[in-house]
């Protein structure tokens, strides 16, 4: 099952993806990046169904685009949040989206954030939160060990744990898991945590 | 679980002399699993009208958006904060709108009216109102909550023996409820002031 999770630092955030695509009990592939970029500074981690979690963030992730082309500034992390919302609130009895979504980002005069919002569209600023079943241990490990204003250092360290919690406590643990930061200098791909690779395909 | 269970929730509002409090718990669940244990279910609409929203958290955070549009449309086309009675009529028609889809809320509204008297009511998920004299409770701890209002309820409290006996109602009856708790969040208004307040109750 999908496991995401995600905190916020002293001036940065951090959220957690696991990699694998699966259907059934086929594993698709496991290096499936379910972190998007939203912008310059925002991360979005989603989980759920394949199909409603690729379309719904490209979706979002076009109309921030939209909202700072027409405008010339970018979106706040915050008001990014409240129309993910609001989308998802929107289509809630029409034709629902499933998919979880925290997102992360950095402004430059509030700082770091992370906001969690679920299938049904409830959104909730969060210094830690997490989805899926390894929410039950990911978010126990965090509120033993996190605190607030934590380094990038402490935060990995963390993340690490609770990677390791997961993977020897979940009966169908990921394999492999994604960590992307958010600070003032944007988002980027932070690292990979593989216990599995794909093995490549010789070319013909 | 049926789905006014899903996020959990506590709300209570009582009167006393010229005066009312409206108080909730503040756990943000997924049916067992915490999420958050800040999460605001009161808003101000104005200086002298709060509304609590108890119930499905999604459909809470859309009906208060909704609200406060149709409040802020009020206020430029009458000039005037609307009141209490007033905004009860709109949340009730506002509910009965989705008869057949309805919003998943009990929401309990708390104002000063007219010459500053106090005006509290509740109402169910399809807008029927519950107009009390005393007190009023929602969520998934309300057969609790009746029972401590009951024995705890004195009519013309000044504020603060007010705070006092909805401080001690609120937190006896979410420590028998696990799905709400977490503390309680507290607002006594008076015709000059408002106090907020935050409780630390069991924190479980």
């Amino acid at each position: 099952m999908e496991c995401v999770f995600g905190l916020v630092g002293t001036d940065f955030a951090i959220v957690v993806a696991d990699t694998s695509a699966v259907h059934s009990i086929l594993v698709h592939k496991s290096n499936e990046d379910k972190i998007m970029f939203l912008d310059s500074h925002k991360l979005v981690a989603a989980s759920g169904e394949p199909g409603d979690r690729v379309q719904f963030t490209e979706y979002i992730q076009k109309n921030v685009a939209l909202y700072q082309f027409r405008n010339g500034i970018p979106l706040t992390t915050a008001a990014a949040a409240n129309f993910t919302r609001g989308e998802l609130a929107t289509a809630l009895r029409k034709n629902p989206y499933s998919v979880n979504i925290l997102l992360a980002g950095y402004d430059k005069e509030t700082g770091p954030s992370l906001y969690y919002i679920d299938y049904i569209a409830t959104l909730h600023k969060l210094e830690k939160g997490a989805f899926g079943y390894g929410s039950y241990f990911s978010l126990s490990m965090m509120d033993r060990h996190y605190h607030s204003g934590m380094s990038v250092e402490e935060a990995i360290d963390l993340v690490d744990k609770c990677i390791a919690e997961i993977r020897s406590r979940l009966v169908v643990a990921p394999p492999n898991f994604v960590i992307k930061i958010v600070d003032k200098d944007g988002a980027r791909e932070y690292a990979w945590r593989q216990s599995v690779n794909d093995t490549p395909v010789p070319s013909a | 679980m049926t789905i006014f269970k899903h996020n959990g929730s506590a709300v209570v509002a009582m009167v006393g002399k010229n005066c009312f409090a409206i108080a909730s718990d503040r756990r943000l669940g997924v049916q067992l699993q915490t999420i958050a244990t800040d999460f605001q279910r009161i808003s101000k609409i104005h200086d002298k009208l709060y509304i609590g929203l108890s119930g499905l958290a999604t459909d809470s955070q859309t009906l208060y958006q909704r609200l406060v549009f149709r409040h802020k449309l009020y206020q430029l086309r009458e000039e005037l904060d609307m009141k209490p009675e007033t905004f009860a009529s709109l949340v009730s028609a506002m509910q009965y709108e989705k008869r057949f889809g309805p919003y998943f809320c009990q929401p309990v509204i708390a104002g000063l009216g007219d010459d500053d008297k106090p005006f509290i009511c509740t109402m169910d998920a399809i807008g029927a109102k519950e107009l009390a004299k005393d007190f009023v409770v929602a969520g998934t701890a309300s057969e609790s909550l009746y029972g401590a209002c009951e024995s705890m309820f004195k009519p013309d409290m000044e504020a603060e023996e007010l705070f006092e006996t909805i401080s001690q109602a609120l937190l006896s009856s979410v420590d028998r409820d696990c799905l709400s708790g977490w503390g309680g969040h507290v607002y006594v208004v008076t015709p000059t002031e408002v106090k907020e307040r935050i409780l630390k109750g069991r924190m479980d």
